[in-house]
């Protein structure tokens, strides 16, 4: 494909730097498919044995979205609504169940690439009622205000488990959990929220911080300027995929969200509840929203708690402080085919990349 | 989820429009976050097209990065230097 960078020298090169300016520190990165580049490629290998450790942060939308909304998507698939949803949440267990299961037991669930296909849908089969299930960060979530502005038909509604990563991130700091020497921020959230909103975490709790891109070449550059900046003692934002992502992001697409959705406070899977990183349907859209549709059905779920599936050590996975491999069910009683937690299902999830990458 | 391919505007139809992303794969794509015109790239996410991505500088990031890398090596010879060491 145009615009694959495979350079092997210059990544060697790069390694090679990071190596020789004798900088040990732990980094984090706070997107699935840095994780899978980084892994995929043995990056994570190459660069350990330099000294400098990557751990992974809440980077996966699948992984972080908690067992009360499966819950509730799973209640609006058992009262016959037709759910649409993205592929990698279609085995995510919820309780005892997933939306597999459910499917399998003759549910109406359907895997959609897009909104688009779900709202085409809706439209073809106007007898049916449609929820699609809104999951993902910035990246995603302007496609799901864009649906909503698109004047949906009426038997359409949104759940959304949308969530945004930056006070995520101060969240993750002030739990103090974790060492952070830098952040490796994720370049397609960026594309849209642009370099402003990560400032703080450099100017307030000086954490160097690189935008980066996907490329082999574009991570080990994004970790090199890392390494500079704790070499020369700066802790400053820095984009290294400059050819995407610009410092205003897309300003379009951010109207359209702060049009059509409201901040909440959310808890993610792993995390207690993180202040004004959910992203709620607004009420202008109460029409669409599944949780105000179909208030009736939800309603006695918001009252109850959901455990974590027994064993699951995804949530510190999430929080950066234990490996996939440290859990005593990975690739045991935890496969691709038979996940227990959600960081086995999502192929950004932690578990499923350890699993998959391992055995080639 | 967040991953987010390249592929080339072929056509426009309002807010929509084909994107060719090689291999000979083309699909419908909604545009409607950006001002883009046929023959620009854009960076595609779950049907969208988030962000445009400058051919330009997408075709010399090797040599910007090889560049800046120089850059850096000199800047740390010339601290050596006036280390002294
Ligand atoms: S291996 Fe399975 S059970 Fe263990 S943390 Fe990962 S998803 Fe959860």
């Amino acid at each position: 494909m145009k615009f694959e960078l495979r350079d092997k020298e210059l990544a060697a090169d790069i390694l090679e730097r990071i190596g020789s300016s004798g900088i040990k520190a732990q980094f984090m990165h706070v997107c699935g498919t840095h994780q899978d580049t980084l892994v995929r490629n043995g990056l994570d290998t190459m660069l350990a044995q330099t000294g400098i450790r990557i751990i992974q942060g809440p980077g996966c939308p699948v992984c972080v979205t908690t067992p009360k909304e499966i819950e509730e998507t799973l209640k609006l698939a058992e009262s016959g609504i037709t759910i649409t949803v993205f592929g990698d949440m279609l085995t995510v267990p919820g309780d005892k169940r997933s939306l597999a299961d459910v499917k399998a037991g003759g549910g109406d669930v359907r895997v959609v690439y897009s909104i688009t296909d779900a709202l085409k849908m809706a439209r073809q089969e106007p007898d049916k009622e449609f929820v699609f299930m809104g999951i993902g960060f910035e990246t995603t979530t302007p496609s799901t205000s864009l649906a909503l502005l698109s004047r949906p038909p009426e038997n359409f509604s949104i759940i959304s488990c949308h969530r945004t990563v930056p006070k995520a991130l101060k969240a993750l700091v002030n739990m103090g959990e974790v060492k952070i020497d830098g952040l490796i921020e994720p370049g397609h959230v960026s594309t849209i929220i642009g370099e402003e909103p990560y400032r703080f975490l450099s100017e307030e709790y000086k954490i160097p911080q690189v935008i980066a891109g996907f490329e082999p070449v574009d991570l080990l550059m994004g970790i090199y300027m890392l390494t500079r900046q704790l070499a020369e003692g700066r802790a400053e934002l820095e984009n290294e995929y400059s050819r995407v992502v610009k410092p205003e992001g897309n300003p379009k697409a951010r109207e359209a969200m702060a049009k059509t959705l409201v901040e909440t406070d959310v808890k993610w899977r792993g995390f207690p509840v993180i202040p004004e990183t959910g992203l709620e349907i607004s009420d202008k859209f109460d029409a669409h929203n599944a949780r105000k549709k179909h208030e009736d059905l939800l309603a006695p779920i918001w009252d109850m708690e959901f455990p974590e599936p027994e064993g699951c050590k995804c949530g510190e996975i999430l929080r950066g402080i234990t490996e996939p491999q440290d859990c005593p069910l990975f690739g045991k009683a935890c496969k691709p085919g038979s996940p227990v937690g959600p960081c086995m299902v999502s192929f950004e999830g932690g578990c499923a990349i350890a699993y998959k990458y391992q055995r080639k | 989820m967040c991953l987010a391919v390249p592929g080339k505007i072929i056509s426009l139809d309002g807010d929509n429009g084909k994107v060719d992303f090689g291999s000979g794969v083309v699909r419908e794509v909604n545009l409607a976050m950006l001002e883009v015109s046929v023959g620009e790239y854009v960076i595609v996410h779950a049907g969208f097209a988030i962000q445009k991505l400058d051919e330009k500088e997408a075709e010399e990031t090797l040599k910007t990065m090889r560049e800046f890398l120089d850059a850096a090596k000199r800047s740390v010879n010339e601290q050596s230097e006036q280390k002294g060491d």
